[in-house]
């Protein structure tokens, strides 16, 4: 399973309502390192999908919560968990590290 | 066993690549997982890589080259190198995945890291307010006032970018002089939204959990001046990308890889490098691209040399 889409219209109800840990990726077509590491964190997706929940907002389409989150550099991502952010990582990474980085919600 | 592989993905490596495949070398190029392309993946309009009169999206010609690569035969991992070794007559690359790839000869094509200004809180306030691709993110400084740092090409091309986005852009440079070509500092001249700040430096960042100003020091009186400002460009220059070869290969007093006068032979026979991660001075993607074609000669060189020592080794 790759990772899913989420908007401004079912942001709530995606991620902030969501039961387990849920990695937003904020992303936009112009950023390259943000389209190098999609295929990463599909893959992680895909490995985790009993631990983890993996979906794209594009910051183009969705300035609200590019804003409201305080996003200033992609790839952003923010693993939010009972609707709170609990880890934010920044810039394109492989795989290993990002798992590294993600840890505690793959354990 | 592989006759080369090639670390690295910008244009040294597929130029590399391109030479030894047409070799029927059959290189595996080790491409990285999330810096295909490297360098020129966050340019916008490359207007001096000759053949493209009405220039070349940066990416676009990353793309163009690797398939270019790709059509003789060329292997891509995209996975990156963890570990190097260099010892014996079979070289072997450690990729990110635990693979352990082994070859006869290596080329080594790694570039260059973005150098930091090394003051406190740069890290902690990196994707907070400091950026490193402007063209990722300028889109966030719609209407606000920001800063880039640097006095080469790319400081200029991001100041210009920027200038898309934002309501002032204060350029920030340490001498009195750009180094960039005449052609990119006119058009920072010529560009009403930006100010350009000479004989300055970074002194301290503000701002609790983003960045909110800096302080500007005067490199010549010691005079400070806050900037209260909502975004921070850095483009001071890179470091070539040496950290897997430290103790294994012969660096220059720039840090760069020493080779062997205009050859790409590195102190270790069977390895040779390429591109920026040799070239402290130029570090264009035409001379990084030339660079790859003498790598590959001097590889297919060497190979062919062993062939005619060795013929058992080379049939077994």
């Amino acid at each position: 399973m790759a990772a899913q889409v989420t908007t401004s219209a079912t942001f709530e109800e995606d991620v902030l309502k969501a039961d387990g840990p849920v990695l937003v990726d904020f992303w936009a077509e112009w950023c390259g390192p943000c389209r190098m590491v999609a295929p990463v964190l599909d893959q992680i997706q895909a490995e985790n999908a009993d631990k983890i929940k993996i979906v794209k907002l594009n910051v183009d389409e969705n300035p609200d919560l590019a804003m409201k989150y305080q996003i200033t550099s992609i790839p952003a991502m923010k693993v939010f968990s009972g609707g709170e952010v609990a880890t934010t990582i920044i810039g394109a990474k492989p795989k290993q590290a990002l798992e590294q980085d993600l840890a505690e919600f793959l354990a | 066993m592989r006759d080369v592989i090639i670390i690295g993905s910008g244009p040294a490596a597929w130029t590399a690549a391109i030479y030894t495949a047409r070799a029927n070398l059959k290189p595996v190029v080790v491409a990285s997982q999330v810096e295909v392309g490297g360098e020129l993946m966050n340019t916008t309009e490359v207007e001096n890589f000759p053949g493209f009169p009405e220039g070349v999206m940066g990416p676009d010609l990353m793309a163009k080259m690797q398939q270019q690569a790709e059509k003789f035969d060329t292997e891509v991992v995209y996975d990156d190198a963890t570990e190097l070794d260099l010892s014996g007559e079979v070289k072997k690359v450690t990729l990110g995945s635990g693979d352990v790839l082994e070859a006869r000869s290596i080329i080594f094509a790694t570039g260059s890291a973005y150098r930091k200004l090394g003051i406190a809180r740069e890290d902690e306030l990196s994707g907070h307010g400091i950026s490193w691709c402007a063209t990722c993110d300028g889109f966030f400084f719609r209407e606000k006032e920001i800063v880039v740092v640097g006095g080469g090409d790319s400081a200029m091309e991001e100041a210009n970018f920027l200038t898309k986005f934002a309501s002032k852009v204060h350029l920030v440079h340490r001498r009195d002089e750009f180094r960039a070509s005449k052609i990119m500092q006119q058009r920072v001249f010529d560009n009403d939204k930006i100010q350009v700040h000479w004989n300055s430096e970074i002194v301290e960042l503000q701002g609790a959990s983003g960045l909110t100003g800096v302080v500007l020091g005067d490199t010549v009186t010691g005079e400070k001046q806050e900037l209260a400002i909502d975004g921070l460009f850095i483009a001071i220059g890179n470091d070539p990308r040496t950290h897997l070869v430290h103790d294994k290969l012969d660096l220059t007093e720039e840090g760069t890889i020493a080779v062997q006068g205009r050859s790409s032979r590195t102190s270790v026979p069977g390895v040779f490098a390429a591109g920026d991660v040799v070239d402290p001075t130029y570090r264009q993607a035409i001379t990084a691209a030339a660079s790859g074609t003498v790598a590959a000669l001097d590889a297919e060189h060497y190979l062919t040399a062993l062939d005619d020592v060795e013929p058992a080794l080379a049939a077994a």
